[in-house]
């Protein structure tokens, strides 16, 4: 145990150098240099390392428990996932704390030239701790990289699925892109509350932006179609492309009663004359 | 067995405001009494409003659509008004999407569709016509 507490206070005698070596192994490895400069690589491992070499100063254990040590793993994890955002891949990553162990080494050998045995034990110990601080930031990478893939899932969620309000009692919903059953019931969640909301009767699905239409895509639309009638509101598929109507045709999906239009004006017009409206010109022939 | 839920006389109408939990018993009952109500008072219409209905189960849902028939062929037509969103989803999934039966949002909407069925009749016959 007295030997960590060495490594401890030998990190702290000889940080300027090891420091010094440490930035120069990693900026060897060119790849990174694109993303970060040399005075950010200076600066994150510079706090590092005053940090590593005061937690293991205070707590010699080799479990690497007490607040200074979660000190030291909260700090690398929050660099691994501002690394994993900024789009680091994950040896990258990984490279920050595994290069410190040829500048660490270094200095242990400078220190122990004489004593083989000390200095055996001591790289083991030190080559121990930073391996599990390599695996601190391997983890911390990757839940960066999922909180990214998360994020993006619902923005694209959220993006795809807007109720739009027509006029009074009618309500849009433009779809774009393909819809799968977990898009569906996004759908179909915003549309029945925007009927409620809006005190809708009337609801206009418009399917220009849907890529393809097969059975499922046209079960799913059904489905939407039917919950809507349960609260009240009648529906409309409107955008129905040239080869879109081909497709439902040629496989024989029965849309049922369900009123379709090939673009949301004539939707829009269709809806109107169900409310018992008109669109006139504003001023009256000459 | 002592619940029962109201059934109240409008005009020509009958309206059925269902405020608490529906369970199988008190659905039997409420099929057995607007069934009553309706041969003794000559009702043309029924309101159903289940705004407050918060859990259907298919049972439920069925009997619903089961009071509806049972009020075509007593000759009155049945408005379901203030479904939850949450409530019209499960029955679609539950494959009840309840063909047929007349819906609406609110009572106000409810009574208005009672009021001009044949109105409502004939655009839906006609609804393309040229603006």
């Amino acid at each position: 145990m007295a030997a960590i507490a060495g490594i401890g206070t030998l990190l702290k005698e000889n940080e300027p150098s090891i420091l010094r070596e440490w930035v120069d192994l990693q900026l060897a490895d060119g790849s990174r240099r694109a993303l970060l400069s040399e005075a950010e690589v200076n600066e994150q491992s510079r706090a590092f390392l005053a940090s590593l070499s005061g937690a293991w100063q205070k707590n010699n254990d080799d479990a690497m428990s007490g607040n200074d040590w979660d000190d030291v793993r909260a700090s690398l994890s929050e660099l691994s996932k501002n690394r994993a955002h900024a789009g680091f891949s994950p040896s990258e990553t990984a490279t920050f704390v595994f290069s410190l162990k040829g500048a660490m080494f270094a200095a242990l050998r400078r220190a122990h030239a004489t004593d083989a045995k000390r200095l055996n034990a001591d790289i083991l110990l030190a080559s121990e701790v930073l391996d599990k601080l390599g695996l601190v930031t391997v983890e911390a990478h990757q839940r960066g990289r999922e909180q990214v893939i998360l994020r993006q899932q619902h923005e694209l969620l959220e993006l795809s699925t807007p109720v739009i309000k027509l006029w009074d009692g009618i309500v849009a919903v433009p779809l774009i892109g393909t819809l799968d059953s977990e898009r569906t019931q996004v759908v179909m969640e915003g549309l029945l509350e925007a009927i409620v909301s809006k005190e809708a009767t009337i609801a206009i699905i418009d399917i220009t932006g849907v890529p393809t239409v097969d059975t499922l895509v046209a079960q799913h639309l059904l489905k939407t179609v039917a919950a809507a009638r349960l609260m009240g509101a009648d529906c409309i598929i409107s955008g129905i492309r040239p080869q879109i109507a081909q497709t439902i045709v040629h496989l024989g999906v029965d849309l049922g009663d369900v009123a379709t239009k090939s673009s949301l004006a004539d939707a829009l017009k269709m809806a109107l004359a169900k409310r018992g409206l008109r669109i006139g010109a504003a001023t009256a022939a000459a | 067995m002592q619940e029962q839920i109201p059934i109240l006389k409008l005009g020509k109408f009958l309206l059925v405001t269902i405020q608490v939990e529906l369970h199988d018993q008190l659905t039997l009952r409420l099929q057995d009494d607007l069934t009553n109500m309706l041969a003794t008072s000559g009702a043309s219409g029924v309101l159903i409003d289940i705004s407050a209905l918060e859990i259907v189960d298919s049972f439920i849902g069925r009997s619903l659509a089961h009071i509806a028939a049972v009020a075509r062929v007593m000759g009155a037509t049945t408005v379901l008004v203030g479904m939850q969103p949450a409530v019209a989803i499960t029955l679609v999934e539950l494959g009840l999407s309840m063909k047929g039966m007349r819906t609406a949002l609110n009572v106000d909407m409810g009574m208005r569709r009672l009021r001009e069925p044949e109105r409502q009749e004939m655009l839906h016959l006609a609804p393309d016509q040229p603006l």
